[in-house]
């Protein structure tokens, strides 16, 4: 998906940053390949802010190096760098207009009115702006055009590289899902690097072309979404995917596992000939319920304890003997046709589950 | 509902909040609205007269423009203009330091600068003329601890003016660490990202969102050192006369009640016009991002 070339356009090296006695990153080490949508995925607390505030030059790291294109910019200050940051809170100048903002870093360098007007409009034009809202207030704006305005903002300034901090979380969904799509074709329009940072896996795999996932200020899993998706490195990757079925295991035989503190075989695929005990991340898309679970390899039964609508999908919950919980989910044309509180099979094959570390 | 209708006074008196600001309302009539129409009429009475009972005239204008005044009025608008531009200089970068950098220390200053509030000016200002005294606290101080001796600024427009100064310094202060408080640090942050100097930050971001702050601790400061009478006469020892002064000669020593008045109304008509003036300027709702 994205252009490569020889030398990452930035290199994080062995970042720490702390803050008193505390750590928010350790050891972070990630190299940023130009024209890459990357987004670092972490749970609030995990350091990315930290990271993107680093990157941008607001702050600046206790030990390691930062890297733009082979050179070191720690000590670079934010306004002599040639990256832009598009904030959570948008930080829009809220005593000037629509256009006063956009224009702001045009207006700093010295650029004259007409032009700066012109590139304004230009801006507002592509992120689908009406010019009418040049001469507007900017809280005169609703939250998604206040989106828009920011980045055109970003945009104006024509940085090199562009940096997110979560800038859609404090949309409702249906907007966010509209942004995201329409951040993704600006990155394709622009061909400039974005490094994106949001606690949202879900958003992180709409419109990344590489996504990091970030937990206690160091980096657990770097790859595609695909990868990602398909093989998490362990139970916290495989976990912040969403709703998973995840079961503590260990090795009872070749290609066979035992569920922890039940005695219940499965088989397992792709098992490490050094494997003794870890996860079996199950996801719900791929049990089967009822008859259908009938020709799988790994059969359970219990009890159908709800279901819910998800619109294209049925999702249910199903309550073992044991007290665990498994959630599947079947497409509605096959759903299951019994009652609530049935007993019910669910069955997996075993190349559709994944075994992980902790 | 026709019935209600036909009684909406009545009605809007029974709102609980009108009900609450009865008292406060009843006092301020009593106690400002009150005082301040009787000068007005006052002001219309014939030169030398105690009655209010008397044909209006424009005398008391007319003779107050026509005298000498106008050099008291000019030391008052001056001495006052003054003090907002040394209170300005100083200020902003107390409060700065307030508002964003002292964190729990901030109380202190704030402390500090309040407590001095509660010794009565008066005294506080002979406490200057003790400090600034030929053979005084500092004039002493150096001959003894240098062997030179410091000349004395006492009675000099300069002292006046370090009174002003010193007084009316809470009311610029305050409103200042407010207003720059409210100025978001991630909006400084923006600009320093999209580019910005320190010096356009400034400029473009800080100055103009804690204006508000700025401009009532300037409008505060103004008025309230445009009727100022102690620090002329205190620590000016009457060097320069300040209306104030005219007007409490003319209520007391010259027992001329409708002149006082008249100068009075003259002052609340150039402070209050000033204030209108720059609150007309200046768009409050638009600086605070209100629309």
């Amino acid at each position: 998906m994205s252009s490569n070339t020889d030398r990452p356009i930035l290199e994080l090296k062995n970042i720490v940053k702390k803050f008193g006695d505390f750590t928010a990153v350790d050891d972070f080490n990630l190299d940023i390949v130009e024209g890459e949508l990357f987004t670092i995925v972490g749970p609030s607390g995990s350091g990315k802010t930290t990271i993107i505030r680093m990157l941008a030059g607001m702050d600046k790291p206790t030990d390691g190096d930062i890297l733009l294109r082979g050179e070191r910019i720690n000590d670079v200050p934010a306004n002599h760098r040639p990256t832009c940051m598009v904030f959570q809170s948008l930080a829009l100048f809220p005593h000037r207009t629509v256009g006063e903002n956009v224009e702001f870093s045009l207006k700093i360098r010295g650029v004259d009115k007409v032009a700066r007007r012109k590139r304004a409009e230009e801006l507002l034009e592509q992120l689908h702006l009406p010019l009418s809202y040049y001469d507007k207030g900017v809280n005169q704006c609703s939250g998604g055009e206040r989106q828009r305005v920011a980045l055109a903002r970003a945009l104006a300034f024509d940085p090199e590289i562009l940096f997110f901090d979560e800038p859609l979380s404090a949309l409702d969904f249906r907007l966010r899902k509209t942004l995201e799509k329409e951040l993704k074709d600006i990155h394709r329009m622009t061909g400039k690097t974005f490094v994106y940072i949001t606690h949202s896996l879900e958003e992180a795999m709409v419109m990344s072309d590489r996504i990091g996932i970030m937990r206690r200020g160091r980096l657990v899993q770097v790859g595609s979404p695909d990868e990602i998706y398909n093989q998490p490195n362990d139970k916290f990757v495989a976990q912040f995917m969403g709703e998973v079925n995840v079961l503590e295991v260990d090795k009872a035989g070749e290609g066979r596992v035992r569920v922890a503190n039940s005695g219940i075989e499965l088989a397992a695929h792709d098992m490490g000939a050094d494997f003794e005990k870890g996860f079996l991340v199950v996801r719900p898309e791929v049990v089967r319920i009822g008859d259908n679970a009938a020709e799988m390899t790994n059969k359970l039964s219990g009890r159908l304890f709800n279901e819910y609508s998800l619109g294209s999908r049925i999702q249910y919950q199903i309550r073992m003997a044991e007290g665990a919980t498994w959630v599947v989910e079947r497409l509605r044309d096959e759903r299951y046709s019994g009652q609530l509180d049935d007993e019910v099979t669910i069955g997996w094959q075993p190349e559709d589950a994944i075994l992980v570390a902790e | 509902m026709a019935e209600r209708a036909g009684k909406p006074l009545m009605q809007w008196l029974r709102q609980p909040g009108v009900l609450a600001a009865v008292p406060v309302t009843l006092f301020l009539l009593g106690g400002f609205v009150g005082p301040l129409i009787l000068v007005w009429w006052y002001s219309l009475m014939p030169p030398r007269t105690f009655s209010l009972a008397q044909t209006p005239t424009l005398d008391n204008f007319i003779s107050s423009a026509a005298g000498s005044y106008y050099i008291s009025f000019g030391w008052s608008l001056y001495l006052s203009a003054v003090t907002v531009v040394i209170l300005i200089l100083i200020c902003y970068p107390v409060a700065y330091g307030m508002a964003k950098l002292f964190g729990k220390w901030a109380n202190l200053i704030t402390l500090l600068v309040v407590l001095q509030l509660l010794v009565s000016e008066n005294i506080r200002l002979f406490g200057w003329v003790l400090f600034l005294l030929k053979n005084g606290i500092m004039d002493g101080s150096a001959l003894y601890l240098f062997g030179l001796s410091v000349p004395s600024i006492l009675y000099t427009v300069p002292a006046i003016v370090l009174g002003l100064v010193y007084v009316y310094l809470p009311f610029m202060l305050f409103p200042m660490v407010l207003g720059l408080s409210m100025v978001p640090e991630t909006l400084k942050e923006a600009a320093f990202d999209l580019g910005a100097t320190r010096m356009a930050v400034f400029r473009e971001i800080e100055l103009p969102l804690s204006s508000p702050g700025l401009m009532i601790g300037g409008l505060l400061t103004f008025v309230l050192a445009l009727g100022s009478l102690a620090e002329s006469k205190i620590l000016g020892g009457q060097r320069v006369i300040m209306i104030a002064d005219d007007i409490e000669s003319a209520f007391t020593f010259a027992q001329n009640w409708p002149r006082g008045a008249a100068l009075s109304v003259l002052v609340m008509v150039i402070s209050g016009g000033l204030v209108l003036l720059l609150l007309l300027r200046l768009d409050l709702d638009r600086i605070m991002g209100r629309r």
